[in-house]
């Protein structure tokens, strides 16, 4: 049995009543979940359930109502360089070169220059981008900048890499090359990865682990294994077992949805 | 603003817009619409530039003048950005801070001038001062804003990455916010021209601002309009090479228009 590199227990999130919100917004309730030493655990859920909520609080970057953090078995509370986070939208430092924006994390901690410059240069070999050191985030496409922001969080080591919605924002195509890049390199590296989608095939295609939560508030649903054996690429959407499980959370989803409808 | 018409034509087009008002300054002048007291033709304005160029009082003038509105202007910006950084990212020290700047930026400098004059005499700490009242507050609003319209997202980042407090602001912070900051300090500069007017106006026997309040007891227009265009021209350079300055500080500031 793996190490627990993740612990969440009994999490729940209020946002209080405020002058523009009449009640208090129940957003996550008795959340509890385990990510296993590299593992990757992604979270489905429908809109507005509470998925960002929750891996913010688990960066440290809002406070839970309730409910405790651990990593490694240490409570954490605000943010550190042991979480390290991906978003949406890429949120790389403009005013730094490729190359800087992977030091970041290790300028930080105070790395001496060669050292540091030589890890980045692992890392932009790693995401595929040698040749780009120089280069500034404006000349970048969307999948470049998100190959630096993924490079800039690795080259870090955090414990664990939060992702949330990485590439929501990439084309299809880019898209699927992400994700294939991804799901290598969490292989090649054996980090521990707690990702974050609405995209059933995208979860299916990189999980160990797959959490259904419900729509809000948010819990967990349903937790499933994923045993599709061979390398994860795009050829495995079309397998039975992959179909097969596609339909089950679709299901499930499909089910939160009209549910809401009818709480209306 | 640059349109796709390209850089040579919207140079052409500022050079077009300076003929007009001076092509508009010949006729009224050189055509006897307006009397010489009132407006002086480009001539006469050009012979007191000459005359006072030609015994160096001008380039005194000029110089004495740049010189009070750099220093004054200066400590403004030194003391500005540190409290309105520290505003922006602090609850609690905007709200020891914010009122009291918000009740000192409504007062007009031209009525602290007595003041400044019994605290501190004519000398040129004086005028110093007077042009450090008057873009200070505004400053310490104007850094304030735009430190806190830098994007959340960065921070979380850079918070994320193991950055400490202080690191936040020298690594990430004041980076971000430095191409709004140098607009903010663009925009100041030239209010601390209006100031520096008002305090050579005052109490001073020498600077630009001076000579034309000396002038206009003479009726000298010629001399008041030769100091105006002085005042009109360094500010020209002056914005010009803030500019230059800030493409070369931050180039990586992508700007509508650019
Ligand atoms: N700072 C906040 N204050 C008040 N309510 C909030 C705040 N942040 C989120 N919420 C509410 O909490 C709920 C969950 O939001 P959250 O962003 O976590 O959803 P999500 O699952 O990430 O949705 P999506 O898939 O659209 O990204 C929403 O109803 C949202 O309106
Ligand atoms: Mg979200």
């Amino acid at each position: 049995m793996d190490k627990i590199k993740l612990k969440v227990t009994n999490l729940q999130k209020v946002f209080p009543a405020n002058g523009r919100r009449e009640k208090d917004l129940d957003a996550l309730k008795d959340i509890n979940l385990e990510v296993r030493e590299s593992e990757f655990v992604v979270m489905v859920g429908p809109s507005g359930c509470g998925k960002s909520t929750l891996i913010n609080i688990i960066g440290g970057l809002a406070d839970a109502t309730e409910g405790s953090v651990e990593i490694d078995g240490r409570e954490v509370s605000g943010p550190g360089a042991d979480r390290g986070m991906v978003f949406q939208g890429y949120s790389l430092f403009p005013w730094l070169t490729v190359q800087k924006n992977i030091e970041f994390g290790l300028k930080m901690k105070k790395v001496p220059k060669a050292e540091r410059a030589k890890i980045a240069q692992e890392y932009i070999q790693l995401v595929g981008l040698s040749g780009f050191e120089n280069a500034l985030p404006k000349q970048l496409s969307g999948g470049m900048k998100q190959r630096v922001a993924i490079a800039r969080t690795l080259a870090n080591q955090p414990e664990i890499l939060l992702m949330d919605e990485p590439f929501g924002a990439l084309d299809a195509q880019t898209r699927v090359v992400m994700q294939e890049l991804l799901a290598k390199i969490s292989r090649e590296t054996k980090n521990t990865i707690l990702f974050i989608t609405h995209d059933i095939d995208e979860a299916i295609l990189l999980a160990d682990r797959i959490y259904v939560m419900s729509r809000r508030p948010g819990t967990i649903r349903e937790v499933m294994e994923v045993n599709i054996p061979g390398e994860r690429n795009h050829e495995i959407l079309v397998t039975p077992e992959f179909l097969a499980m596609k339909r089950k959370i679709m299901e499930m989803l499909w089910q939160e949805s009209q549910d809401a409808a009818l709480d209306k | 603003m640059k349109k796709k018409t390209g850089r040579i034509s919207t140079g052409a087009l500022s050079l077009i817009s300076f003929c007009v008002i001076i092509a508009a300054w010949c006729i009224l002048t050189y055509g006897g619409f307006l009397n010489e007291i009132f407006m002086p033709s480009p001539t006469a304005v050009w012979n007191s530039l000459l005359e006072m160029a030609g015994d160096g009082s001008l380039w005194e003038h000029c110089f004495l003048s740049t010189k009070r509105v750099m220093i004054g202007w200066f400590w403004s910006a030194v003391a500005a950005l540190p409290i309105g950084m520290l505003m922006a990212r602090s609850k609690c020290f905007s709200a020891v801070i914010q009122p009291i700047i918000e009740f000192a930026r409504y007062l007009p400098v031209v009525a602290l001038v007595p003041l400044t004059i019994l605290y501190l005499g004519i000398d040129e700490n004086q005028k110093y001062v007077i042009i450090f009242l008057g873009t200070f507050f505004q400053l310490v609003l104007m850094v304030c804003d735009t430190v806190s319209s830098i994007e959340k997202n960065m921070l979380n980042a850079a918070s994320t990455l193991g950055a400490n407090k202080l690191q936040l602001y020298t690594e990430v912070i004041f980076p971000a916010a430095l191409p709004g900051l140098m607009d903010d300090f663009r925009m100041t500069i030239g209010w601390a021209w209006t100031y520096l007017v008002v305090a050579e106006m005052v109490a001073a026997s020498a600077g630009l601002g001076y000579i034309i309040l000396k002038s206009q007891r003479f009726l000298a227009t010629d001399v008041i309009f030769a100091g105006l265009i002085m005042i009109g021209l360094i500010g020209l350079v002056t914005d010009f090479i803030l500019r230059i300055l800030t493409k070369i500080i931050v180039p990586w500031h992508e700007r509508l228009g650019d």
